[in-house]
């Protein structure tokens, strides 16, 4: 208990905004990977692939980065990536009616095997300066707030992307035409047919647009994070996202909050052992797991997918 | 081309022909990867043949390979039986292996006819409660296995992370600085079947497992239950069977393979164990399921291939220039499931005729959706 005091004393506002902004930051692929589930997944097409996708994205962006020396062609090659191999999984989930969860499977697979092979030849050896870090934008006026201008004004391209895309997604679902139709191919897909909705069509183009932000997310990784590729650098952060969509409830807002959630408790984590706090970090670890597992059992307040989630559908 | 394939009996055809086109399509995909980065795919298959099969104990190293896909393979093939995606197989291969290895170095001196099945024995249980949390949770709450069994993947190797590192609990506090629990009593260790070689009585266990677990399923009341929820659990449910405690039951024994195959592992190879690291076993695992078609005696070409390309993988890696990845093996993995999944693709490669091929049905459990 005494060491819980002097953490809670020790606490300044200047920690107050490194903890905010190291909690945003981290949260950016995240919630990325999250808001391409909620894409998918609202149109009926559960998409386990969010972490090969996002591993794809990575490499493409950081090898168009390093060849080109562009950071922003990179970008676009990332989301180009990602939907390219988020393709693939809607051809084989779409058109072929292969189980969702395989075809999730057989993209996390063809992801390792893809980035590693062409990693070991092209990159590994080379020796070449890598493209860097996308910069980091301080935004005049704003940037210079106390706290807040910290933590939401003085980021990476990526993450401010993230943020713009949480409530462009949000608005898309909920106040779109498209939106309308997404969810009535979530929902009810026969419904959806007979009011001339071409399921298939919202189905492709929902699982590639979902590529495209968990491409972006990837690309966080490689060109934002690190400026480098190292293979599994994603390290199963897309089924973190995966994790975030559920208990956020398929609605971009709430993924948003999950991953912050998520991300803030590795915050405490790693700044509790600086304290000298003995929480083992591996309990900490464990919450965003543990709480996806109680959300989805509906322990505290039940999280329900779309009720076509995961099913195909075939014209009859 | 159809008439070819007229009087070719169904079951030859899906059980088969659809696997090894599938199979070889799956190198051919691969292939094209290989053309991409300027090496010779026929050398680097070469290779990987050479790696597997040829090279002095290569073909012992890959039957050693192969047995941890054996127990994975058959324990995710059972939960599909019973309708269910036991995608967790790795993080119940670690607490398989930590409950087994936990046993195996705290017993001494007692006969290795004792030690092993006591070893394994935990390993069962702690497999099978592992696997069965996320069974019950079906079973009571509908929470869907994939993502439940997918959490607890991580939540797994939290788990061994914090026992192996932690002094006091699993850390041996004589390894001089390494991380990795005590090393298992002598007795513990399966003994070498085949002299020179790592080939240990695992192997043996392995093949034994395929008869025990087809039986289990094919001729006894337990197993006619499993495949009736599988295949349909609202008549299941109108016939009088527990559908709560079959799906808990199934889960539970999915779970005992996987985490048989990580004490096995442990208790034949590694001899203890060092801080988990996501493996990909669980993926590997259902690959095989799939390319078994989720028939037990199909689990041995599957999973020996799986061991083939794991093992022959490094060499191949070793001896091309310029150097193929072992991550090739990856790309193979990946179409080979795509092409026994998706078998529309091979009906049309070869001309069969639509009802010729069997769909591969999964999870369509009645009224069952992910996260539903």
């Amino acid at each position: 208990m005494h060491e819980m005091a002097l953490l809670v004393v020790s606490i300044r506002p200047s920690d107050i905004a490194v903890f905010g902004s190291q909690t945003l930051v981290t949260a950016t692929p995240l919630t990325l990977a999250a808001l391409g589930g909620v894409m998918s997944e609202r149109s009926g097409v559960v998409n386990i692939a969010l972490e090969g996708i996002m591993l794809t994205g990575a490499f493409a962006g950081y090898v168009v980065a390093l060849f080109t020396h562009s950071l922003w062609l990179g970008l676009i090659a990332a989301v180009l990536a990602g939907m390219l191999i988020a393709a693939i999984h809607a051809i084989l989930a779409i058109s072929f009616i292969v189980d969702q969860i395989v075809s999730g499977t057989v993209i996390n697979i063809l992801a390792i095997g893809v980035t590693g092979v062409f990693y070991r030849t092209y990159l590994e050896s080379q020796s070449v300066a890598g493209p860097g870090h996308l910069p980091t934008w301080h935004v005049p006026v704003l940037g210079d707030l106390p706290i807040i201008g910290q933590v939401l004004f003085q980021n990476a391209f990526v993450t401010y992307a993230m943020l713009g895309l949480v409530v462009a997604v949000y608005l898309v679902i909920f106040h779109t035409t498209w939106g309308l139709r997404t969810r009535a191919c979530g929902e009810h897909p026969q419904a959806a047919e007979t009011a001339g909705i071409n399921v298939y069509f919202v189905r492709y183009v929902n699982v590639i647009v979902s590529g495209g932000l968990a491409g972006l997310g990837g690309a966080y990784f490689s060109l934002q994070q690190l400026g480098n590729f190292l293979p599994g650098m994603t390290g199963g952060r897309g089924f973190i996202g995966l994790a975030a969509m559920i208990f956020g409830r398929w609605n971009p807002f709430g993924a948003f909050g999950a991953s912050m959630l998520f991300t803030a408790s590795d915050q405490v984590a790693s700044r509790a052992i600086a304290f000298g706090v003995h929480v083992p970090g591996q309990f900490l670890g464990m919450l965003p797991y543990l709480l996806t597992i109680v959300v989805v059992a509906g322990a505290v307040g039940r999280a329900v997918a779309p009720a076509a989630d995961g099913k195909p559908y075939r014209k009859s | 081309m159809s008439r070819l394939w007229a009087h070719v009996p169904a079951w030859v055809i899906n059980a088969l022909i659809i696997p090894v086109v599938s199979v070889v399509l799956g190198f051919l995909v691969a292939a094209i990867a290989v053309v991409a980065t300027g090496a010779d795919p026929t050398l680097a298959y070469l290779y990987l043949f050479q790696g597997a099969f040829t090279n002095t104990n290569a073909f012992a190293e890959t039957l050693v390979s192969s047995v941890p896909y054996m127990f994975l393979g058959l324990g995710v093939a059972l939960g599909f039986r019973a309708g269910l995606f036991n995608i967790g197989a790795e993080g119940q291969f670690y607490i398989g292996a930590l409950a087994g290895v936990f046993v195996a170095y705290s017993v001494h001196g007692l006969p290795a006819i004792v030690e092993v099945p006591l070893a394994l024995l935990a390993a069962i249980a702690a497999g099978f409660l592992y696997a069965g949390i996320a069974g019950f949770l079906k079973a009571q709450t509908g929470a869907h296995e994939v993502i439940t069994t997918i959490m607890l993947n991580y939540v797994a190797f939290l788990i061994a992370n914090y026992l192996v590192t932690t002094p006091g609990l699993m850390l041996d506090p004589h390894a001089h600085g390494l991380i990795r629990t005590p090393y298992i009593d002598a007795n513990a260790v399966l003994p070498i079947i085949f002299p020179g070689s790592r080939l240990h009585l695992g192997f043996l266990l392995a093949l034994l497992a395929i008869p025990a677990v087809w039986f289990l399923i094919n001729r006894t009341t337990v197993g006619f239950r499993l495949r009736a929820v599988g295949y349909n659990a609202g008549a299941s449910k109108a016939a009088g069977i527990s559908v709560a405690r079959t799906t808990v039951l199934a889960m539970g024994i999915s779970g005992a393979l996987a985490a048989t195959a990580g004490i096995v592992q442990m208790l034949g190879i590694q001899h203890d164990m060092t801080a988990a690291v996501a493996s990909g076993y669980g993926f590997d695992a259902i690959a095989v399921a799939l390319l078994a078609r989720s028939n037990p005696w199909g689990i041995l070409p599957a999973a020996l291939l799986f061991g083939a390309l794991h093992n022959g993988a490094s060499f191949m890696q070793l001896q091309t220039t310029p150097q193929v990845s072992s991550d090739l093996i990856s790309i193979v993995q990946a179409s080979v499931i795509a092409f026994v999944a998706a078998p529309e693709i091979i009906r049309w490669l070869l001309r069969l005729r639509r009802h010729q091929v069997a769909a591969v049905a999964i999870t369509q459990r009645e009224g069952a959706a992910p996260h539903a």
